[in-house]
């Protein structure tokens, strides 16, 4: 890689005491799409909430980069303002603040620049046309009452909102229908850009139907298992990760 | 910190600013030579003066509610009962005095006036020093006057109507309130008459060791409808202030009352308010309430359904931070057949604040297809915090239809790890969390009340983060 985008080096977390990842390495450049598969409990999700800076998830070893920048001390909101953006797989409800309000203060909040309520508003309407999604969800409580597919439209609503650099999208393709997938596959494809970077979290290959990734890297145990092209994919499809696991000799 | 674009921020020390305690006359104290003192101050028929004297008759027989919060630091026999601030009432706010016009421009009372308000009053300590109502509300007959000078201009009518909704009997604090009241407004809205835009009175306080005792009286005869918005608030001294006014709403047949009240008093306060509507045959009173001042407050304003078809509407919420016990809520009798009463209330308490909803439905033996919904949801911000939910249902009707629920919460780190990750610093997320709970109660103030209890919620919460 040309240029060092994100660096994960040695990255050991502990949760509630429990080692979930064991020393992961990883790099992600420029431009890139990056797949991360692996079985239930290898630690997906954790890498996913440790990106973002959750405090229940504790750095024993290792390190974050992004962009030259050391993440391992940094809250969360300092590195959404660096450009980090993550995708919840379980997004959460917050009642009387309307989607606009709160994407709009997001935006304020990470360009240090006021915008007006008509143009913000121009500007999600825009985005919210790209993925079909109706006016009123706008001036809908962010997550209140919906279902689990606008729950993940939400999700990618508000990166196309936010324009991260790099977006880690943890199981946003798990609980929706055929045609959802679709559409957020869209959304992430209107998104995919030189300028930015996105790694996908997902145990199953779904949404990969829809976006070819650049590499493909299984995660078991707490550690990239294996690394490649998306030929492996299919090598996922067809003997799981049973065997992977046995070949990486810990089962 | 970014600041809200539209609106200018509220700075907590508004409310703080105190004017040098000055005073044409006070009484200390309460007997009965103190009750005679004010009664001849204002210069009242010998009625009230008896009224008066009768009430602290009963005064000195009731004892304090042997239930809810402690009031033991409340001193009542050492109170200044009496503050008659050195200016008489006033039709313009040129003639008010520098200092008490400057108080009431600095809580934007002349502004609102100007820009939203069909009438405004402006209390300070015991008296009114300001009235006025639009000139076209007043040509339809709408009255719109400091209670003081209602006693005798209208006499018959207030007669009738004082305090025969609370009465002195009612417990020890109405007694007080019977003997030593003073100021408040007077609102009657004739038949048919629709006040479309609100009347409000503004209650300041800026007398130390005072109490303040205002009495409102609002009669809405039927088909007419007010909405009423009542604010108060006092700066904040080391020794303890007292209010315990009284509100008494008549809601006749088919008409409608929206009796909105942003309270805000400081934290040396005991707010021992006593507020009720009686409402008559499909008749609406609506409460809306936003408590976020005061010691101890006492609050539960009632709804006495009297005519089929009445209906009673009560939104609060209460905001108890460090040192403060907010006990509130409402009561409702259903006392007749078809009546409806909504209860949605709501609490956020912190740094070892304690929010109570203490509330009662009744419904009586005679009130068939009753229908009642009570909602109580309660926040709290840490753990040293406490909430209780306390509703009584006292149902004497088997043809009801009453849901009640009640959610006691916490914010939890992963709703705030979701705000944050979006650029959100961990207070503004607090706060956006906490107006949002609060959002269904300031979606139905008048919205300069919405953003001054936003910004109270931001005050509130403004260095909480260690």
């Amino acid at each position: 890689m040309a240029e060092r985008f994100l660096v994960i080096k040695d990255l050991h977390v502990n949760v509630e005491d429990s080692p979930i990842l064991k020393g992961l390495n990883l790099e992600v450049g420029r431009g890139e799409v990056h797949v991360i598969m692996g079985p239930n409990g290898a630690g997906k999700s954790t890498l996913a909430n440790v990106l973002l800076g959750h405090p229940k998830y504790e750095v024993t070893a290792g390190t974050i980069e992004f962009e030259g920048k050391l993440l391992n001390d940094l809250k969360p909101d300092e590195r959404a303002k660096l450009g980090l953006f993550l995708s919840f797989q379980y997004p959460e409800e917050i009642p009387g603040v309307t989607m606009e309000n709160f994407l709009r203060m997001a935006k304020i909040a990470q360009t240090g620049e006021s915008i007006s309520i008509t143009k913000f508003n121009r500007i999600l309407r825009e985005k919210m046309d790209l993925l079909a999604m109706k006016p009123e969800y706008a001036s809908r409580y962010v997550n209140d009452g919906f279902s689990g597919g606008e729950k993940k439209k939400s999700e990618i609503l508000q990166m196309l909102v936010l324009e991260p650099k790099l977006a880690v999208l943890d199981e946003t393709d798990s609980g929706l229908d055929v045609d959802a997938v679709r559409v957020v596959a869209q959304g992430v494809k209107q998104y995919r850009s030189s300028e930015n970077a996105i790694v996908i979290i997902t145990h199953h290959s779904r949404i990969l139907e829809y976006i070819q990734p650049d590499y493909v890297h299984f995660l078991i145990d707490g550690r990239i298992a294996k690394s490649g092209g998306p030929e492996l994919i299919a090598e996922i499809e067809q003997s799981g990760f049973a065997a992977l696991q046995s070949q990486s000799g810990r089962a | 910190m970014r600041k809200k674009t539209q609106v200018a921020d509220v700075n907590r020390s508004l409310y703080d600013i105190k004017d040098k305690f000055e005073y044409s006359f006070k009484t200390d104290g309460l007997n009965e030579d103190v009750i005679r003192e004010i009664s001849a101050q204002k210069n009242e028929p010998d009625w009230m003066l008896e009224f008066r004297l009768k009430s602290l008759g009963i005064y000195h027989k009731l004892d304090v509610p042997p239930w809810g919060p402690d009031i033991s630091g409340l001193d009542i026999d050492n109170i200044i009962t009496y503050v008659k601030p050195k200016t008489d009432l006033n039709v313009t706010w040129d003639d008010v005095p520098e200092d008490i016009k400057n108080t009431f421009v600095r809580l934007g009372i002349p502004q609102a006036e100007h820009k939203y308000l069909a009438g405004v009053g402006a209390q300070y300590d015991s008296e009114v020093v300001y009235h006025s109502v639009q000139e076209n509300f007043r040509k339809q007959g709408v009255i719109y006057l400091d209670m003081d000078t209602a006693v005798k201009e209208y006499e018959d009518l207030v007669r009738k109507h004082f305090m025969k909704c609370v009465p002195p009997s009612d417990h020890k604090f109405a007694a007080l309130h019977g003997a030593v009241w003073s100021g408040g407004s007077f609102v009657y809205v004739p038949a048919g008459i629709k006040v479309e835009i609100p009347l409000q009175s503004y209650f300041r306080s800026n007398a130390p060791g005072a109490g303040q005792f205002e009495h409102t009286l609002i009669i809405v005869e039927e088909g007419a409808s007010l909405h009423f918005i009542e604010g108060c608030s006092a700066p904040k001294y080391s020794v303890n202030n007292l209010h315990a006014g009284c509100v008494e709403l008549y809601v006749k047949e088919g008409a409608f009352l929206r009796y909105s009240t942003i309270e805000n008093w400081s934290k040396n306060m005991y707010n021992l308010n006593t507020k009720r509507a009686i409402v008559e045959k499909n008749g609406t009173i609506e409460w809306i309430s936003g408590s976020f001042g005061s010691k101890v407050s006492m609050l539960y304003p009632m709804s006495i359904l009297k005519g089929e078809g009445a209906r009673s509407d009560y939104t609060g919420i209460t905001f108890a931070g460090e040192d403060q016990v907010l006990d509130t809520g409402t009561k409702v009798v259903h006392a007749a057949p078809y009546t409806t009463s909504n209860i949605n209330a709501k609490s956020i308490s912190k740094s070892g604040g304690v929010s109570v909803y203490r509330g009662v439905v009744r419904v009586l033996p005679n009130a068939h297809h009753v229908k009642s919904s009570i909602s109580c949801e309660s926040l709290m911000l840490d753990s040293d915090s406490r909430s209780d939910t306390i509703p009584v249902l006292d149902i004497n009707n088997d043809e009801v239809d009453i849901g009640h629920e009640a959610k006691i919460g916490r914010i939890s780190d992963e709703v705030i790890f979701y705000l944050m990750s979006r650029g959100i610093s961990e207070e503004e997320a607090r706060a956006m969390i906490v107006r949002g709970f609060a959002e269904p109660i300031a979606k139905e103030l008048p919205l300069e009340y919405a953003v001054e209890m936003n910004n109270l919620i931001r005050l509130e919460l403004e260095g909480t983060i260690g």
